[in-house]
């Protein structure tokens, strides 16, 4: 198991940023490093539960394998689909090209 | 004043033809036209004349075997799927969004004949307890404008207060229904989960989100909730147990119940007056014969970071959707609290923290389940405070990010996934209204109800209403 961090560093929150696509501004950074340290250190109470041997919960509704039929049924149409996209051409969403940068 | 009058009464009234669809409309509209410039309770408000027009339809068409919600104006959290209106979630990264489809709550409203009359402020995708995190501007408690509504789903609780609409959807992650519904002095259900679909309702904790009703009273919260509950084949994790028809069962007696008052909620952290409210409550509570029964939980302490741990991964995967090329906006547009939350969900899901972070809180969720579990093996249904404070002023919780977390600790048992009733119990000396809650068992809605129903049946909290 990593060892939990009391603080984060500006790098860091940097790398965390990336990886969520988020763009952020020196002084953004700056501010989140204090801001999401401080959260850290609070959750970090965990560390004083107990948990081993404890199986890990992620839904709680009971069911399991909630299937449904094969069936073909009518859809939203490419209009409508498209209907929200800033850029659109020829039916398509325009996206941004990534090889060539 | 109409929209005073219970849901049952209102669609008696209808039925007998003492008043109109129309006539309740137009008083929604002046409630808004007078009180909304002040407490900013709405997104989108949907276009009077439109709206007349539908009561005059339903008032044409309305017989003695219409749905009970028939022809009664209502209102939905923005975070609700409305096709060809506007949806936000309160974040400007929709603020143009117009949904290709319903969420199923709506959908359901639509077919019972309810009249949609607006969609309401909140704080943006859930995250926050005062509604303030919102980029059109924050919600103000009608009570007292220099305080907030409560969050995320304030925007209902406010309009109802108000009486800007007859009742509202609201949707409830880690309090969202019940706190601002303890602040503003009106009445919400946090469903079990998978009682009511999440089909096309913005997901914000996929794994706890609840859809629920919000109200004047509990009466009326059952008569929303029978219609909106069941399952649903767009949404695999709704329940496929049946709908018992909660009104019918609300005048059950509750003598021989045990209410259990957890001694970690009345200690530390809560403001004296709401401790002594809720006190009273649990005394009204034994003279109608229930057991008050002090117990244990001293898991609770960990509900906020288990909570918040696994929410902020959980709304990270979730608003990773949001890229800006199919619909919406880019990412630049979340609000800085927004960032935060998606931040530190990265982080808890991200290599080498996985583990010490968001497993860690997922096996304390099994551990938390276990303690309501114990809990609700050792009495019938949990008596609790909802906040630790009244209201707050404005700015008080926005402005920081711990505060803001804890303003979650009593009602961030939605990893637990069991219902919630939210009630009116009292005011504090400054005049500000305080709510309490009853927790059951998964599935158990009709206990809390009937609990409810028989606490507003010989008390008038819940009755108290505005002088702005």
């Amino acid at each position: 198991m990593a060892k939990f961090h009391k603080a984060l560093t500006t790098h860091e929150v940097s790398h965390v940023a990336h990886l969520a696509r988020l763009g952020l501004s020196k002084e953004d950074l700056e501010k989140f490093q204090k801001q999401l340290s401080q959260i850290i250190e609070f959750v970090d109470e965990l560390e004083n539960v107990d948990t081993k041997g404890i199986e890990p919960t992620s839904q709680v509704t009971g069911l399991e394998n909630v299937f449904r039929e094969d069936e073909i049924k009518p859809s939203l149409s490419q209009e409508v689909v498209l209907s929200n996209a800033p850029r659109k051409h020829n039916g398509y969403f325009v996206v941004d090209a990534i090889f060539n940068q | 004043m109409l929209v005073d009058l219970s849901i049952y009464e209102l669609s008696d009234g209808l039925r007998r033809k003492k008043f109109s669809a129309k006539d309740i409309v137009k008083e929604c509209y002046e409630h808004i036209e007078r009180f909304n410039p002040t407490v900013n309770a709405f997104i989108t408000i949907r276009d009077k004349d439109t709206v007349l027009k539908e009561a005059e339809e339903k008032d044409k068409n309305i017989t003695f075997d219409s749905p009970i919600l028939y022809g009664l104006p209502y209102i939905l959290k923005d975070s609700y799927n409305t096709k060809g209106l506007r949806t936000t979630a309160a974040s400007n990264i929709l603020r143009s969004y117009i949904p290709p489809y319903n969420a199923t709550v709506y959908q359901k409203l639509l077919d019972v004949g309810a009249i949609l009359i607006g969609k309401t402020n909140m704080d943006a995708w859930g995250h926050g307890a005062s509604s303030e995190n919102t980029d059109f501007g924050p919600v103000k408690n009608p009570w007292d404008i220099s305080r907030v509504a409560g969050g995320s789903s304030g925007g209902n609780a406010a309009a109802i207060a108000t009486r800007m609409a007859v009742f509202g959807i609201g949707e409830d992650t880690g309090g969202s229904i019940r706190n601002p519904s303890s602040w503003c002095n009106t009445t919400g259900l946090k469903v079990s989960y998978g009682r009511v679909s999440r089909y096309g309702c913005i997901a914000y904790v996929s794994s706890f989100d609840t859809m629920g009703p919000m109200a004047k009273t509990v009466q009326d919260c059952a008569n929303i909730l029978e219609v909106i509950a069941g399952k649903d084949p767009y949404d695999g994790t709704s329940s496929p147990k049946s709908v018992p028809k909660y009104s019918d069962h609300l005048t059950n007696p509750v003598k021989n119940i045990t209410l259990g008052m957890p001694r970690e909620c009345f200690g530390e952290g809560l403001d004296s007056e709401i401790r002594k409210l809720i006190y009273d409550a649990a005394k009204e509570y034994e003279k109608l014969g229930i057991t008050i029964k002090e117990i244990s939980m001293p898991m609770l302490q960990y509900g906020v970071p288990v909570y918040y741990v696994i929410g902020t991964s959980e709304t990270s995967t979730n608003l990773a959707r949001y890229d800006g090329i199919r619909y919406g906006q880019g990412r630049d547009k979340f609000s800085k609290e927004t960032m935060r939350r998606i931040m530190l969900g990265t982080y808890a899901l991200s290599s080498g923290y996985y583990d010490a972070y968001y497993k860690k809180a997922q096996q304390g969720r099994t551990l938390f389940i276990k303690e309501y579990h114990k809990a609700l093996s050792e009495c019938d249904a949990i008596l609790m405070p909802v906040e630790p404070m009244p209201a707050t002023k404005l700015g008080e919780l926005i402005n920081n990010p711990i505060q803001n977390m804890l303003a979650d600790i009593y009602t961030c048992q939605t990893p637990v996934g069991v219902p919630s009733l939210a009630l009116p119990c009292g005011f504090t000396k400054d005049h500000l209204p305080v709510g309490m809650q009853i927790v059951g068992k998964m599935f158990d809605e009709s206990l809390l109800l009937q609990l409810g129903y028989a606490y507003q049946k010989v008390t008038d909290w819940h009755k108290k209403s505005i002088t702005l």
